[in-house]
């Protein structure tokens, strides 16, 4: 195992700039997620790390060893791609032993080996089949296995559960989680799935047009979003975010035509131009309530333990959350009251003011 | 793009082998014969050891304006051999194989097993023995003169008759297989459900054939011709069948330059006869990629 | 769903499209017709007769020839297969190594060679291909016409390996790569035996081309005992040149039907096709 920095890393495609420097430090035995909508440059940043893809400038470090410029076999490490790459004209068992092979180990050595790892991710009954005669999540588990059966230093994962179906990828996720409990390892893991990224995580990185938005723990993540972009992109439904007028002399921020009364932070939020509410944090009164914000029922989506409630306020749509099994009646007009102590505040150029 | 996965000098290592093959035995013998065709090298004689540097003078022998459309001189034989492309390659390949590719299109079971196994065979089948077998069904006697008599008709004597027709025919029913494969697994790869859809919407088959399949098909078409107008302008097999004649109505370029070069050991003015055939397929090549590259920028 | 809108069209459009596709056929094995039964017929003219004395006689005749025998039993399978297998191999390596490298304008290159094979391959370049051939002391000799072959058949078995090897995922060679595959290992291991249809395509079209090639062994060998059955074809003439062909016919039986069996099994195991790279 290894640590891993990286150093203002940059890659371009043409005109794309892919990865547009990138600074990160993770200490050995760490497990990384990158997070990001699609298109941010993370299977690009990984690709480096892997050797895959050459840097235009910025250097890679595994270990005490700058790998900026080595081939992939040269940097001992190991990855899961996402459609697998399983061989198809290889057995599970040969394509578990591969790695081993390529490395001159011994033949009884790769039997033991894979033996032990394919027990280990409970698919020592499939070592005769071929890939193709596999399921999605079996499949998924070779894969894992071809990447665990040596021990890289560093650990890859590109989006490992994207092909899996919704339940099977819970199923994998919390298998994922074991795993890397048991194991131990340094693992950089790339993925849009924002629970994917909280659930396995020590750090998630956002990601946003080659770009690094946050780095922190995904409590971080969640409770203090470093910008807008955080903040709208973390949660599910995400944040609602609102253009605010703060009013020194009235100390009560003004959204749209509303007045929202403020006391202890308001030094914290007259400097704000947008506060955030997630949905959970915004209560529904049925009667008019002093600083609520009124508007119109838009649509109810009961999901089962909680129901999803959009309404219109103005020109726009604010989502809430309501627990419970059930939904609630409401009546088309109602008053959202945010808890106010648990208001974002966003600068003028969308950074946290905290 | 991409990393490139090899680095160029591992990359060039792995194609060593094909560019030592390729430079041997085809830009040497390119740079021979264009250096041959300024030469009066021939087979025997002071010349064959010591052959003369003569500038242009094959090229002009072979251009020569009072001579050139005369049996037996180039300008006649270019005139054969676009007769030849065009009936053969373009219309009797091209079009044969799309007709064939698109009437057995999503057709599985015996019909389409026989016509692919037939028009295969007759592409695979050994060059002499084709030759030969054409030879036989197009004697005055052949299959096709029996055939023929049983309705009641007298049959000429193709090969001595209609030369031209029959090398046509014969270039027409050697080739087609190749376009037929290519179109058909290139229709193989547009989704049926648009087919489908057409159904749903009430097409009929020839709109389904001009709004659908065509389109999707120009790239192969433009592919498909280009690679046969190539074959097709150099291919040699009529000389098989006919020799080229009689008197020179079969002397297609690969036949005129192979009886100045190899017949008459005339080198150096069968230099100069496949330097102008290069340069012909040249600009054959450049007409196709330039329309190919056109259609490309407006897509 | 599908079963019953078949149904409704067994009709006046579907017997018509059998039809034609039966007047194709036909179109096809009108000429083949001659070739197929004259073998069997001793008495055979060049008018085809249908199962008329049916006779193996003439094989027998063409049996008791031992050069036309040699030249279809073993110059003909030592070229045919040599052909084929240094061309299959060498055209694998190149299109990896083009596939694979960042090597400028790839597309280009094999255009080019194509259209230059398609002209020096032809008879002109026989006279420079022979002196070629001289020099190195290969002249009459089986290895000299399998190389002159592979240098002709290389770019178009370049262009349609090319296919098949941009066919195989960019992920199972990097997957290779990550576990420390060096790239011949990849290519051994990884692409060669992913791209095998293409190995099959390729290597039974370069084998029906080397087993039909006529002009490069007739110029290029000397001895009668070294010709491939393309050549000795043409023992079954007789001194005026006339043809005896009631030998001939059998004897392009015998010729044909190895490259006529092997497409066969090759169609049936792994289907002779194209990839759309193939278009422009
Ligand atoms: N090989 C490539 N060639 C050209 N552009 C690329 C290539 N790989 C990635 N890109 C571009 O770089 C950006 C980042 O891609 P990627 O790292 O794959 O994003 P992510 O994995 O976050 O979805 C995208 O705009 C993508 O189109
Ligand atoms: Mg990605």
């Amino acid at each position: 195992m290894a640590s891993i920095t990286i150093q203002k890393l940059v890659k371009t495609f043409g005109t794309v700039q892919a990865v547009a420097g990138i600074d990160l430090n993770m200490p050995d035995g760490e497990f990384v997620a990158l997070l990001g909508p699609s298109g941010c440059g993370k299977t690009t940043t990984l690709r480096m790390i892997a050797g895959l893809e050459e840097p235009d400038s910025g250097n890679i470090i595994i270990g005490e060893r700058d790998v900026t410029m080595s081939q992939p076999r040269d940097r001992d490490v190991a990855m899961v791609f996402q459609d697998y790459a399983l061989y198809p004209h290889m057995t599970v068992s040969e394509n578990i032993g591969y790695p081993l092979k390529v490395r001159g180990v011994s033949k009884q050595e790769i039997t033991q080996r894979v033996a032990d790892v394919a027990r280990q991710l409970q698919i020592d009954h499939l070592l005769d089949r071929r890939p193709s005669q596999l399921s999605g999540g079996q499949q998924q588990r070779t894969a894992l296995a071809r990447a665990v059966v040596h021990r890289a230093k560093v650990f890859l994962f590109d989006e490992p559960l994207s092909n899996l179906d919704a339940k099977l990828r819970l199923e994998a996720r919390a298998f994922l989680k074991y795993l890397q409990r048991e194991v131990g390892v340094t693992g950089v893991y790339v993925t849009h799935d924002q629970s994917e990224a909280m659930a396995l995580a020590d750090r998630i990185v956002v990601m946003s047009a080659g770009k690094i938005m946050q780095v922190g723990t995904p409590l971080e993540i969640y409770q203090k979003p470093a910008n807008q972009f955080v903040a709208a992109f973390i949660g599910s439904p995400p944040m609602n975010l609102l253009q605010i007028v703060p009013d020194e002399a009235a100390r009560v921020l003004k959204i749209a035509e509303h007045v929202i009364p403020m006391r202890e932070d308001f030094a914290l939020a007259s400097k704000a131009r947008v506060i955030g509410v997630r949905p959970e944090h915004l209560k529904i009164h049925t009667q008019p309530i002093e600083g609520g914000l009124s508007g119109k029922v838009y649509v109810t989506q009961p999901l089962g333990g909680e129901t999803l409630i959009l309404v219109r306020v103005g020109e726009e749509l604010i989502s809430a959350r309501v627990f419970g099994d059930e939904p609630p009646e409401l009546p088309e007009q109602v008053w959202l009251m945010p808890d106010m102590a648990r208001l974002h505040y966003f600068s003028e150029d969308g950074e946290r003011i905290s | 793009m991409q990393r490139g996965m090899l680095s160029r000098p591992v990359g060039l290592l792995f194609l060593a082998p094909a560019i030592i093959f390729i430079a041997v035995f085809l830009v040497y013998p390119f740079f021979s014969i264009f250096q041959m065709s300024f030469t009066n090298t021939t087979l025997v004689g002071v010349n064959a050891t010591n052959p003369q540097f003569v500038g242009m003078q094959n090229y002009v022998d072979l251009f020569d304006s009072d001579q050139w459309m005369r049996r037996g001189e180039m300008g006649f034989s270019l005139l054969v051999t676009i007769q030849f492309v065009i009936g053969s390659g373009l219309i009797g390949q091209a079009v044969l194989g799309l007709f064939i590719a698109v009437l057995l299109h999503n057709r599985r079971g015996f019909t389409r097993e026989v016509v692919f196994t037939l028009a295969i065979a007759a592409w695979i089948i050994p060059d002499v023995v084709v030759a030969f077998a054409w030879f036989a069904y197009l004697a005055p006697d052949g299959t096709l003169n029996n055939l023929l008599n049983a309705i009641g008709i007298t049959g000429p004597d193709w090969l001595f008759n209609y030369p031209l027709v029959s090398i046509i025919l014969f270039n027409t029913w050697r080739g087609a297989a190749f376009s037929m494969l290519l179109f058909s697994s290139a229709l193989s790869s547009i989704p049926p459900s648009q087919l489908e859809t057409a159904d749903v919407l009430g097409a009929s088959n020839w709109q389904k054939f001009r709004d659908i399949l065509l389109p999707q098909l120009t790239p192969y078409i433009l592919t498909d011709l280009l690679l046969i107008t190539l074959w097709t302008f150099n291919t040699f097999t009529p000389f098989l069948l006919t020799g080229g004649g009689p008197s020179y109505q079969t002397d297609v370029i690969s036949i005129f330059t192979y009886r100045i070069g190899l017949r008459f050991f005339e080198f150096g003015k069968g230099s100069a006869a496949a330097m102008v055939v290069m340069i012909i397929n040249l600009a054959i090549a450049s007409i196709y990629l330039l329309v190919s590259r056109s259609r490309r920028a407006r897509a | 769903m599908t079963t019953r809108s078949r149904k409704r069209r067994f009709t006046f459009r579907y017997v018509l499209i059998t039809l034609l596709a039966y007047v194709i056929a036909f179109f096809f094995l009108l000429p083949l017709l001659w070739f197929i039964f004259s073998p069997f017929n001793d008495h055979a003219t060049l008018s085809v007769s249908i199962l008329a004395n049916p006779s193996l006689a003439n094989f027998g005749e063409v049996l008791d020839n031992d050069l036309a025998m040699r030249g279809l039993l073993v110059n003909s399978p030592i070229i045919g297969v040599g052909t084929m297998l240094i061309t299959t191999l060498v055209a694998a390596l190149a299109a990896f190594g083009l596939s694979r490298s960042r090597l400028p304008g790839r597309q280009m290159w094999t255009y080019v060679l194509i259209l230059f094979s398609s002209v020096v391959v032809g008879t002109a370049s026989m006279v420079p291909i022979f002196r070629l051939i001289f020099e190195i002391g290969l002249i009459n000799t089986h290895i000299g016409v399998i190389l002159v072959m592979v240098g002709g058949m290389l770019p178009s078995a370049i262009f349609i390996m090319q296919d098949f090897v941009d066919g195989v995922p960019r992920s199972y060679e990097e997957a290779a790569m990550v576990m420390g595959a060096s790239p011949m290992r990849i290519f051994r291991d990884i692409t060669f035996p992913l791209i095998r249809p293409g190995l099959m395509v390729v290597g039974i079209w370069v084998l029906i081309n080397a087993w039909g090639a006529f002009l490069t062994p007739y110029l290029l060998l000397r001895s009668p005992e070294l010709m491939p059955a393309a050549v000795t074809f043409y023992r079954f003439y007789d001194e005026e040149g006339s043809p005896q062909i009631t030998l001939i016919a059998a004897y392009a039986l015998l010729y044909t039907l190895p490259v006529l069996i092997m497409y066969l099994i090759i169609n049936w195991r792994y289907g002779f096709r194209f990839f759309g790279g193939i278009k422009s």
